[in-house]
């Protein structure tokens, strides 16, 4: 985990994704630091879940380069794609959990096919990630069907943890979560993200994440990468999609609560 | 990737002292346990231990587990356990972990010999609670009938169009190919072994009599039941799942006459339609037989089914057809009402719906065989 601050962890050139007729992505190019929070923001529908998808492999790309931890997946070995894919952890939209496996079966799912671990150990981590994303050891039997939306979000989280990962992919993670939780679940990642070390790469439309989470933002338009930086940045950019983003109603309050914090 | 160890590094009376090197990671965890565990059978009672961590490389939340762990035994033990040489960066994680409150790990319930017998008193009222599940759909449906010959318009006539095309004309290729070809291997081993006591005729009775009573009706309730039963069952399941049937009800509309009664309705007038031509294949099939391996001629053949296979029969076998459905549409409507939130569930319910409703149509022939025969049919 130790590698240099500004040293890239995620290396995207020139990537063309499309279907059919339509092309979603046009030779983007992005990197993604070590260590840092990349929040990722653009309209509905303008490709953000693609990029993520495409880095992990599962949308394929018409050209273009992406290197993770130095290595393409595309030329990668079998056994090269297995340890970058350890070394990941992802949390989807809907968080993707077994349906018929149990919050603790979940958790153990990437620990048991991964690592052989005595079965006790695993269900030490097990309660120590649940507790570690705010949950109780009491949930760990419950099944996906009994957990509300904010639950499954931190299940999911603990299960995207489960390997500690030193890259972890957050795609919506705090739609259809009401402020209060939604402000909870930024500061856990926060606070996660400080103690384990990892870099986060965050597709987002909480402008209130952006501001209390994320080291640098992105914005996607029109298939490419229309603006990077900090908040700050944002903020003075003269890109039209990026100043009706940030200053338009929703970002105004946004400012107002920026300001009365400093 | 270095390994790591825990060494010991000296040891008196009432405090050993260990020694943690190299990346405390969760590629190393499986050799880790074993040693934290080895360290641990040292450490007595009262006893305390010294853990220096400054050689430590690499630390994740595996290692720092077991660290946690090391430090938990020997306090339980009502020993002390002081950890020196923590790196700053690893500090945040070792607080985390030592914030996990211990788990009571639940110990699985006890087999005794009542456990058996509990199961079987649950089985029996599950299976009460199925009929009854049943009954109530069944009712719930005649309701929804009722109530749609009241007020025709509120009947979901296009989707009970869309239905009949697929369980019923979707359904004629297979039914046709599965039926002509029961009917031949009938013919076939009908004239094989009839021919040794010289009874070439009786074969058509038996393939006439056989196919247009019992065979054909029942092989095509069977198909549809596998085919039509199970797609119910996960299309009603997989909407149950989404909450589709939860939208239904809130916009003050009635599952059961939007979604089941035409999908059962659809059932019922397939079901003796399909029976027909699976029938008719049959014969085809055994007159195809009858005369290419029998040396029949058609005519001959023809003739005879006439004069063997009565109007009788053919109504015999007819009316069980939509009695047939209304059972295949029931359970697969009830088992799909039934299914969970998890993927597994619903393939539970999808094959519960197959075998239940292939095991009840076979019952109802039965029933019907004693029946018919009562009343001289």
């Amino acid at each position: 985990m130790a590698t240099g601050a500004d040293e890239a962890i995620i290396k995207v050139r020139d990537l063309v994704v499309g279907f059919g007729s339509h092309v979603v992505l046009d030779r983007l190019s992005l990197d993604v630091k070590a260590g840092e929070i990349l929040g990722f923001v653009g309209a509905s529908g303008s490709g953000k879940t693609v990029l993520m998808r495409t880095i992990i492999g599962l949308i394929p790309r018409r050209s273009g380069r992406i290197e993770v931890q130095g290595r393409d997946l595309q030329t990668a070995t079998e056994e090269e794609r297995q340890t970058i894919e350890r070394r990941w952890g992802i949390l989807f939209q809907q968080g993707a959990l077994f349906s018929s496996l149990t919050v603790r079966e979940n958790l153990q799912m990437p620990m048991r096919e991964h690592l052989h671990l005595p079965q006790r150990l695993m269900d030490d981590i097990a309660h120590a990630k649940l507790a570690m994303v705010g949950l109780t050891p009491r949930d760990a039997e419950k099944m996906p069907a009994e957990l509300s939306g904010g639950m499954t979000k931190r299940v999911a989280l603990a299960r995207a943890l489960a390997l500690d990962p030193e890259i972890l992919f957050l795609d919506e993670p705090t739609s259809g979560l009401d402020p209060i939780s939604a402000g909870d679940f930024d500061a856990l990642i926060r606070t996660l993200q400080q103690t384990l070390g990892f870099t986060v790469f965050m597709v987002t439309h909480d402008l209130e994440s952006l501001r209390s989470v994320c080291d640098r933002i992105a914005v996607l338009a029109d298939g490419d990468i229309a603006a990077i930086g900090t908040l700050t940045d944002m903020m003075a950019s003269g890109h039209p999609w990026v100043r009706s983003y940030f200053r338009g109603r929703r970002g105004k309050a946004l400012q107002l609560g920026s300001a009365s914090r400093d | 990737m270095s390994g790591a160890q825990l060494t010991l590094h000296s040891r008196t009376d009432d405090r050993i002292e260990l020694v943690a090197a190299g990346a405390w990671t969760a590629a190393q965890a499986n050799a880790l346990d074993a040693e934290v565990a080895g360290a641990l059978r040292l450490v007595k009672r009262g006893s305390g231990v010294t853990l220096d961590v400054t050689d430590v490389s690499q630390l994740d939340t595996y290692g720092a587990w077991l660290l946690e762990r090391l430090g938990r035994e020997t306090r339980s033990h009502g020993g002390t356990c002081i950890v020196r040489g923590l790196s700053e960066r690893f500090s945040g994680l070792v607080a985390a972990v030592h914030e996990v409150p211990d788990v009571v790990v639940a110990s699985a319930r006890p087999w005794s010999p009542l456990s058996a017998v509990a199961r079987i008193g649950q089985s029996t009222e599950a299976l009460a609670q199925n009929l009854a599940n049943g009954l109530n759909l069944l009712g719930a449906v005649g309701r929804a009938l009722v109530m749609a010959v009241m007020r025709p318009r509120t009947f979901r006539a296009t989707s009970l169009v869309h239905h009949l095309d697929r369980v019923a004309w979707q359904a004629v290729p297979i039914i046709l190919l599965i039926t002509f070809l029961i009917g031949g291997i009938i013919a076939q081993q009908g004239f094989f072994h009839f021919r040794k006591f010289g009874a070439d005729l009786y074969v058509v009775d038996m393939v006439g009599i056989l196919v247009v009573r019992e065979i054909g009706v029942l092989l095509v309730a069977i198909m549809v039941a596998g085919r039509s039963g199970s797609s119910y069952t996960a299309e009603l399941g997989s909407m149950k799942m989404r909450e589709e049937i939860d939208a239904i009800r809130t916009m003050g509309l009635d599952p059961v006459s939007v979604l089941i009664l035409p999908r059962i309705l659809a059932l019922v007038i397939a079901l003796p339609a399909l029976t027909f031509l699976g029938v008719m294949a049959a014969l085809y099939g055994g007159g195809l037989v009858a005369w290419l391996y029998g040396d029949m001629a058609p005519a001959i053949y023809a003739e005879r089914l006439r004069e063997a296979v009565t109007l009788t029969h053919f109504r015999v076998g007819m009316i069980k057809a939509p009695f047939m459905a209304m059972v295949i549409g029931i359970v697969a409507c009830a088992e799909g009402l039934k299914v969970q939130g998890s993927a597994a569930s619903l393939g539970q319910r999808t094959t519960s719906s197959v075998v239940k409703s292939i095991f009840l149509v076979i019952v109802l022939d039965g029933i019907f065989a004693i029946y018919f025969s009562a009343i001289g049919m």
